[in-house]
């Protein structure tokens, strides 16, 4: 089966002027995603995690040419989508929808409900009868859980979660074969985040989208994904499918997030040992040399600093020099 | 006697559109050097309970009832009371570490002012022990960091000087209003590590908000369920995980994916929760129960069911399953 998406060596990279620069030297660059590569096949998800400030949304936004971007985005193996002009991209741009974190903030809230979730059809389908589009728009409401007769509401009448669910509507209503979620529950009630994410699996069993799921939770992720991407400055550190990356990961960093994770039992919680981590994320303007964890890690050895690690092995990869299961020492 | 007692305290707000009630009969106690967890999703009245208690509500709040803090009657006092009693005995700590600490002051500044306000410390002795606090909260090369503003340090490190800065006079009460939601995982864990051992070292009460169940677990010994602006659970923390009676403290245990679960299962609980300008009659939750009859339409009282135990359900779940 070919892919949908093959995502090669994604780079992403912002110039970063210093105050006091003056306007002809070179600015410096802050790498905000570097080298990330993986397949996405249809009907599947892809959970992306990470700390804040590791790439994970720049690294959507870089798929979709919302930022700029360098590498190869092969989609359905035919078009590499960042060689193509913004004209060209256009038609793509219906494959590919989007739903992101604040549910209110993504709607413009001079928008009725029923304007919001027409707008994509008015620019990707611009032939499209005014009564066909509402029809249609009616059908969408009705698919994710909105009752139909608030069509001619604004954002502000609805709750976070229906909101949510107008953010979904919007991105289904073109067809997209690829929906990116950008922490589309984490800002959701607990009782409303079972609801949203049972919604998108699903769509996604009814209608085969591919989805790219990036959280900060590892609970949730969990259970929505398929197959589960790690990232920290930049950089892919482990990608495995999603019972492998859980029950046997390989890389430190992978271990000490899963570790941090609270778990609602108190006897198991308090029983708990972690793998902490000493002080924070190096700033990503000065990523230390080789492995970029190597400064955080306990098992960092000297030749972490001379040798970046790629991501390496089959369906399960580690970008590790020094990859295997928690060591007892490690764990506090 | 309690150290902090509250006896059905009710926060109504003024709107435009009417009354808000937020918070609705509330009654809890804490003795000395206890934790106690308040679980709630937002709308529940769990920060609204903690401004009550550090007379920090908004100016259109209503409130009635009673609020001890060490036999003294707090709620309604004078700002000269409660100022006498701000973060030298009951110090808070808030969400965003960023909103809550002043940009345009330098952390020794701010940090010192509560020495300096509260102890009457000189200038120079304040920072002195600030700077040991923020060596006790494990912030590296505090000497030379506390005369740095608050931009120049992560989320993490800005809500360890949060903490130092409440724990400076040593309180007998500390109120954390989700003290790491803003936080990513990793640094939470070191957050409530840290507020576990400084909690047994310095031996405070403390009052835990949050909406995460799973960090509750780890560091409360009772735990209090809110939902809609009431009481719905309450509980010493093993037995309300372990054998959860009401149905939304079952519901929201089951709605939350556990990392430890084979497939992070999660039981969504249908419908929306309360809008409280115009709350459902009688139980917040019964919209959305699955067990809800007729009786529901009647608050049920916070009722005593089992040593250290309460809950207001008509039907809590051991019943319906009888």
């Amino acid at each position: 089966m070919t892919a949908l998406v093959s995502v090669r060596d994604l780079n992403v990279t912002f110039p970063i002027a210093r105050p006091g620069d003056m306007p002809w030297t070179a600015p410096r660059l802050l790498r905000a995603v570097n080298g990330v590569s993986f397949d996405l096949e249809p009907g599947q998800t892809l959970g992306v995690v990470g700390e804040s400030g590791c790439g994970k949304s720049t690294m959507a936004r870089g798929l979709i040419q919302m930022v700029p971007a360098t590498g190869q985005v092969i989609w359905e193996g035919k078009t590499d989508l960042l060689s193509l002009s913004p004209r060209q991209m256009k038609p793509h741009r219906a494959d590919i929808q989007m739903v992101f974190q604040d549910p209110l903030a993504s709607l413009n809230p001079r928008m009725t409900v029923g304007q919001i979730i027409a707008e994509p059809l008015r620019t990707h389908r611009p032939s499209m009868s005014a009564k066909d589009r509402r029809a249609s728009v009616a059908q969408m409401m009705e698919r994710v859980g909105l009752l139909p007769q608030m069509i001619n509401r604004y954002p502000h009448e609805f709750s976070g979660g229906q909101c949510q669910r107008i953010g979904i509507a919007r991105a289904l209503i073109v067809g997209p074969k690829l929906l990116i979620c950008d922490e589309p529950v984490s800002a959701l009630d607990v009782s409303i985040q079972a609801q949203v994410v049972d919604l998108l699996k699903e769509l996604q069993r009814d209608l085969g989208l591919a989805m790219i799921f990036i959280a900060h939770d590892l609970s949730v992720v969990k259970n929505i994904s398929h197959d589960v991407m790690v990232l920290y400055l930049g950089r892919v550190m482990e990608k495995a499918p999603r019972r492998e990356l859980y029950a046997n990961p390989q890389h430190p960093y992978t271990q000490a997030l899963l570790s941090a994770v609270p778990v609602p039992d108190p006897v198991i919680e308090r029983a708990k040992k972690i793998i902490a981590l000493d002080g924070d994320m190096p700033s990503p303007m000065s990523p230390p040399s080789g492995c970029v964890f190597r400064t955080r890690c306990a098992r960092a050895m000297p030749d972490c600093a001379t040798i970046v690690p790629q991501p390496e092995g089959g369906d399960h990869r580690v970008a590790c020099l020094h990859p295997g299961p928690v060591r007892d020492a490690e764990l506090v | 006697m309690a150290l902090l007692q509250i006896k059905d305290l009710s926060v109504t707000f003024d709107s435009q559109d009417g009354p808000v009630h937020a918070v609705n009969n509330l009654s809890l106690s804490i003795d000395k050097g206890q934790t106690l967890g308040i679980v709630g999703e937002s709308g529940s009245g769990k920060s609204q309970t903690a401004f009550s208690i550090m007379g920090l509500l908004a100016g259109n709040g209503r409130t009635s009832g009673s609020i001890k803090f060490d036999g003294q009657e707090i709620l309604g006092a004078s700002p000269k009371v409660l100022n006498s009693l701000r973060a030298k005995r009951i110090a808070m700590i808030f969400q965003d570490p960023m909103t809550s600490l002043n940009p345009y002051m330098k952390i020794a500044d701010q940090m010192a002012e509560v020495l300096t306000l509260h102890q009457g410390m000189s200038k120079r002795d304040a920072v002195a022990e600030c700077v040991r606090m923020l060596d006790a909260v494990k912030i590296p090369a505090a000497k030379e960091r506390i005369r740095l503003y608050p931009h120049e340090f992560s989320g993490g490190m800005r809500q360890r000087v949060m903490i130092a800065m409440s724990l400076l006079c040593r309180p007998d009460l500390l109120i954390a209003d989700e003290p790491t939601t803003a936080l990513d995982v990793t640094v939470q864990a070191q957050i409530m590590d840290l507020l576990n051992d400084l909690q047994r070292e310095f031996g405070m009460a403390t009052v835990l908000i949050t909406h995460d169940l799973g960090v509750v677990a780890g560091f409360c010994e009772k735990v209090l369920v809110m939902y809609g602006g009431r009481v719905m659970e309450s509980a010493p923390t093993d037995p309300l995980f372990a054998q959860p009676t009401h149905p939304y403290t079952r519901g929201l245990l089951g709605a939350v994916p556990r990392v430890d679960d084979e497939d992070a299962s999660m039981t969504a609980i249908p419908g929306n929760p309360p809008n409280m300008a115009s709350p459902p009659s009688g139980c917040p939750f019964r919209p959305r129960c699955n067990y809800a009859g007729e009786d529901c339409y009647v608050m049920p009282p916070l009722a005593d069911f089992a040593p250290g135990r309460a809950r207001a359900c008509h039907r809590p779940v051991e019943k319906v399953i009888a």
